[in-house]
């Protein structure tokens, strides 16, 4: 029952959220904002996974494929794909709704207890859209940029990782890369990552929005907008998964 | 003028108003006052549409804002300046971006325009050289000022103060009353002002509302509380044993 009322609460929050902003060059700015503080701010964290997770991708491929009838260069292509799949859109925004997402909540929720949104609201502005809106649209536009960030160095990070440990050699790797290329793989991840970035940024907002006591329960809050986003990156990347490429 | 009748307000089942009535007038410093958890601050609240009152009627000079849709609602709160009891300034803005924000948001004054008027409202509250500043580069005192800049910066019809005293000295509370009551008679606002201070209500309390436990229990001026015979009200105002002793040899 209470989860229905709260889908009931996050849906009307929405409705206030796509309303008719007041002043387009002031959300304009808002948005730029936004795409530093969520976006250009995420690009270090988001290639250092990445390197790694390529790294780890191709070396794990490599040490299972003792098998000398399975050519060396399906490393690469399996390092490829799994970060254009997998790990570049659903891994990133998980790492993402982390960063970003208890950011949100914490600092609407801040703003919340500290009567900010109330201040917001009495002059006129429509809090919900001033505050969450840019937030959106920062992370619509600049997270399948991250993506695709992601992806290039995942797939550098896998090259790294064969020709440093000898795990492949590059020629075996590079070919691995360009064979059978499918190029709906990066468009269906980006579209994984626009729903993502929706998720990450409305979700945590919502729970700050309506965060209602101290200090602590903004802490709580924040717990419960990263660790209800991730469970919806995860249900909708099965569903997305099932809807795009099934 | 701001009229409200029969205002009630319930949470869950607990009622918080009951049956509240006043008119607030315009020109004036009104002061509600009352206990903490009395219904104060969620009088006020429920008068600028914070919270959503369960019956009764609100009316700002005729317009009935019970009745008002959402942006028509908004539209009035342009009318609206509030200076809350922690301030409520903007963390990640400067005391020129807080004052302007207004501006920012609802005018077509050009930068220059925009700069003057937030020095005029900056010179009107006795501040000088703290544009640049951060809210938490602040004194108590200063943010209170740096906040009622910021409320009165779109010349407001209705001025609304929750608490402005808290967290300060009694000196520097005096000048922010005055302070009030100076821009009122000013700029002819309609001001209520919410609070349990007494020497506000003796300094500025031009017309004043005794709430007790969710009711309208006493309604007069500052000069009235002294020979007032409301047992509430008497309890409240003379809670110490001085002021007990005062009372009776008046």
């Amino acid at each position: 029952m209470k989860i229905i009322e709260q889908i009931g609460k996050y849906l009307i929050l929405m409705s206030r959220v796509f309303s008719k902003p007041e002043k387009n060059k002031i959300y304009y700015k808002q948005v730029l904002k936004e795409i530093e503080s969520l976006g250009i701010n995420s690009i270090g964290i988001v290639i250092i996974i990445s390197i790694f997770m390529g790294a780890v991708i191709t070396l794990q491929t490599r040490y299972n494929l003792e098998n000398p009838l399975i050519p060396l260069y399906l490393i690469g292509l399996t390092a490829r794909d799994s970060m254009l799949l997998e790990f570049s859109s659903t891994i990133v925004g998980l790492i993402l709704a982390g960063k970003v997402g208890s950011n949100i909540a914490s600092e609407i929720g801040h703003m919340r207890i500290t009567e900010q949104i109330d201040a917001l609201e009495i002059m006129g502005v429509n809090s919900a859209s001033f505050l969450i809106l840019p937030k959106i649209i920062a992370a619509v536009l600049f997270n399948p940029i991250l993506t695709l960030i992601s992806m290039f160095v995942g797939v550098f990070g896998g090259w790294a990782a064969s020709v440093i440990t000898g795990a492949l050699t590059s020629t075996d790797y590079i070919y691995g890369i360009q064979y059978w290329f499918v190029p709906f793989y990066i468009t269906y991840s980006l579209i994984k990552t626009v729903v993502f970035a929706i998720i990450i940024t409305t979700v945590p907002a919502f729970f700050g929005y309506y965060v209602k006591g101290g200090a602590l329960e903004v802490g709580h809050s924040s717990t419960k907008g990263v660790v209800t986003s991730s469970i919806l990156i995860l249900l909708f990347n099965v569903i997305l998964t099932q809807l795009l490429l099934a | 003028m701001i009229k409200i009748e029969h205002i009630c307000k319930k949470f869950s089942t607990v009622p918080v108003l009951e049956d509240v009535s006043v008119t607030f007038d315009e020109g004036k410093t009104n002061l509600i006052i009352g206990k903490s958890g009395s219904g104060k601050t969620v009088l006020v609240k429920s008068i600028i549409g914070l919270h959503k009152i369960d019956s009764g009627n609100i009316f700002f000079h005729h317009r009935d804002f019970v009745a008002m849709s959402v942006k028509q609602k908004q539209e009035l709160r342009r009318e609206m300046g509030m200076l809350f009891q922690g301030s409520a300034l903007f963390d990640s803005l400067t005391v020129e971006e807080n004052i302007k924000f207004p501006l920012d948001m609802f005018t077509k004054m050009t930068t220059k325009e925009k700069r003057e008027r937030v020095n005029f409202c900056l010179h009107r509250v006795n501040l000088q050289d703290v544009n640049d500043l951060f809210p938490a580069e602040l004194s108590g005192g200063m943010q209170k000022r740096v906040a009622i800049a910021r409320a009165i910066v779109q010349n407001p019809r209705y001025l609304f103060c929750d608490e402005p005293n808290s967290g300060l000295d009694p000196k520097t509370a005096i000048v922010i009353d005055n302070l009030i009551s100076d821009i009122t008679h000013e700029f002819n606002m309609t001001t209520i002002i919410n609070t349990h201070d007494m020497n506000s209500v003796i300094e500025i309390g031009e017309k004043v509302i005794f709430i007790h436990q969710g009711k309208k229990s006493w309604e007069g001026t500052k000069d009235d509380i002294l020979t007032s015979d409301d047992e509430n009200l008497n309890d409240f105002v003379f809670a110490s044993n001085l002021a007990k002793r005062m009372k009776e040899k008046l």
